[in-house]
């Protein structure tokens, strides 16, 4: 089933760490396996934060020996951006397995995510300017208080609670899902892409790489590449309904956009709340409900809507 | 036939049956049999109510059954937050009034009352309702009327995809526009739109009526338009009218849609004609 929420703030920043925590919590019966944020910060000029785990939560309990197979996989990283000349600014241990870097790097992006995906068990959630992917398995409650989103400040976010349906139970599964080497770029998803495998196919003909089997994944990867290319958000999104077949509602999220799609079925559920201020949606209203207490006028978004909105 | 012999041993065929049970269902000379077993009498101007804050839809609901044990006719909810599955399985001519909004799978399985919610309900609103009265004053989300079968299921506001899925008799009014696939599978009843109807419209239906104010966008497989007459008029005008949901314009815009197809062996008879004629 899954449950997607999104807002975003259009007169300046708010406590999108807690606002996301609450609305996420709000849908937890929609998937109770995991759950995701793609937040985004003020960012601070010409430094990056990289997001990015050495294990699985699921590897501590495997062997006796993990915890030294996670320093030396950290080490390998730590080595890898010296050698790359990224300059590490501040760097955070959220769990024994996921880390926070801020970094400064003005090369490839592509590269340096391709040297870290290399060193095995280590995979990249985000790299942005202000974007920050945080997932695990549990609750929005357990995952916002082990990675300390509570004081997060922001301007927009998207989150996800998982029911696992087509992959594992892991982080790895679980959304959101950063667009692979494009920084600041995030989608969650609800549905099913039914044209997954030849989509995947044809993006990865034009040079694009994928680190799941998970057709959320094609999500941000197509928008990312679209984005590139020069189309508008809301021209992605509109190309997105014509070419990708299945039933989906999905949020895209870019430094300072969020963006929502519908499939032409209408399949998929989202409720939304727009003011002077904010932004609002959620495959339910009780999330929307969790950050807005008092009675609202909220709609449902038809089929094949495209919603784009600036922070 | 074992199961036959055990439910005579168990009383199945002797005991009195208070339910709807069709063979009794129209013996005049039995009222008891036109009332659930299970519902009690209420008294509507007798009032109680519910403050649904920080409670789960459970909670809520076995406040309403007690409400309801205890003779309350009319119950007001407070606060219900948009929250799911609320107001569900009522058998009683009675009235709620929701001052708020409701979330998914709300006022399901109706069958009597009357529920007027100030607020926005979400998906499958009134799902199955047998009879009664269901008033929305915003708007609703998709699956709205989902198979209702009776009754009178009102959204002044504008509504989400799949109004009317599998809708078997009663009647449906929108104050503002519907969704794709609108009336699918439709086999009896009345649907009102007075705005905009979104594609597919009436796609599959094989009976019912239903009326668009607005533009459609597109009719789906066996749905055609039909003439408005006089006695369509007079039904939307007295309808609309009852829910002050009357257009500035009249009613003569409307369009009238209906099913293209003629099934062998499809019976058109509502079920309580079939039971009289029976």
């Amino acid at each position: 089933m899954c449950g997607i929420a999104g807002l975003i703030h259009r007169k300046g920043s708010s406590n999108v760490g807690q606002e996301m925590t609450n609305m996420l919590q709000a849908l937890k019966h929609r998937g109770p396996d995991s759950t995701g944020f793609a937040i985004y910060g003020e960012p601070d000029e010409n430094t990056f934060v990289l997001r990015f785990k050495v294990a699985e939560q699921e590897d501590l309990s495997a062997s006796l020996k993990m915890g030294d197979e996670i320093a030396a996989r950290k080490q390998k990283v730590d080595e890898t951006l010296k050698d790359l000349g990224v300059k590490v600014k501040e760097l955070e241990e959220a769990t024994e397995y996921a880390f926070r870097y801020e970094i400064q790097y003005s090369g490839d992006m592509q590269r340096l995510a391709d040297h870290i995906e290399d060193i095995e068990g280590a995979e990249i959630l985000s790299i942005g300017a202000s974007l920050e992917l945080i997932k695990d398995l549990g609750d929005a409650s357990v995952v916002s208080k082990a990675y300390g989103l509570d004081d997060f400040t922001g301007t927009h976010g998207i989150g996800h609670t998982r029911m696992a349906t087509e992959s594992d139970v892991d982080i790895r599964s679980a959304h959101p899902y950063w667009a692979y080497p494009y920084s600041d770029i995030a989608v969650v998803h609800n549905g099913q892409l039914t044209n997954y495998w030849l989509m995947r196919r044809q993006l990865e003909r034009e040079g694009q790489r994928f680190v799941s089997n998970c057709d959320s994944e094609l999500l941000a990867v197509y928008v990312a590449t679209h984005l590139e290319k020069g189309f508008s958000l809301e021209e992605t999104l509109r190309k997105s309904i014509d070419e990708i077949d299945g039933v989906f509602t999905y949020l895209v999220t870019t430094k300072d956009q969020l963006g929502m799609a519908k499939d032409s079925m209408a399949a998929k559920p989202m409720v939304l709340y727009e003011s002077d201020d904010m932004v609002a949606l959620a495959s339910e209203e009780v999330a929307i409900r969790a950050i807005i207490p008092h009675e609202i006028d909220t709609w449902d978004p038809y089929d094949e809507e495209v919603r784009v909105w600036q922070a | 036939m074992a199961g036959v012999d055990i439910s005579h041993e168990m009383g199945l065929h002797t005991e009195p049956l208070k339910g709807r049970d069709i063979k009794t269902m129209f013996s005049l000379e039995n009222e008891g049999t036109y009332a659930y077993a299970f519902a009690p009498d209420v008294d509507f101007n007798k009032r109680g109510s519910v403050d649904c804050e920080g409670k789960e839809a459970t909670e809520i609901n076995g406040e309403i059954r007690e409400l309801i044990e205890s003779g309350h006719g009319t119950i007001v909810l407070d606060n219900p937050g948009a929250k799911h599955s609320i107001i569900v399985g009522i058998l009683h001519r009675m009235n709620f009034i929701v001052n708020g909004s409701l979330g998914y799978f709300g006022c399901g399985l109706l069958d009597g009352p009357t529920v007027r919610i100030s607020g926005r309900v979400g998906w499958s609103f009134c799902e199955n309702m047998m009879a009664g009265v269901c008033v929305v004053e915003k708007n609703a989300g998709s699956t709205f009327g989902a198979a209702i079968r009776g009754g009178d299921l009102v959204c002044k506001g504008s509504v989400g995809s799949r109004t009317g899925i599998d809708q078997k008799g009663g009647t449906i009014l929108v104050g503002g526009d519907t969704g794709a696939f609108s009336g699918f599978m439709m086999q009896r009843g009345r649907m009102v739109v007075c705005g905009n109807a979104g594609k597919n419209l009436g796609d599959s239906m094989y009976d019912g009526t239903i009326y668009v104010g607005g533009e459609i966008r597109d009719l789906g497989v066996d749905a055609v338009p039909a003439d408005l007459t006089d006695l369509d008029k007079a039904w939307l005008t007295r309808k609309l009218t009852q829910y002050e949901m009357m257009p500035e314009n009249g009613v003569d815009h409307f369009t009238k849609i209906v099913a293209g197809k003629q099934l062998w062996s499809y019976d058109n008879l509502e079920p309580s004609e079939k039971k009289l004629v029976l």
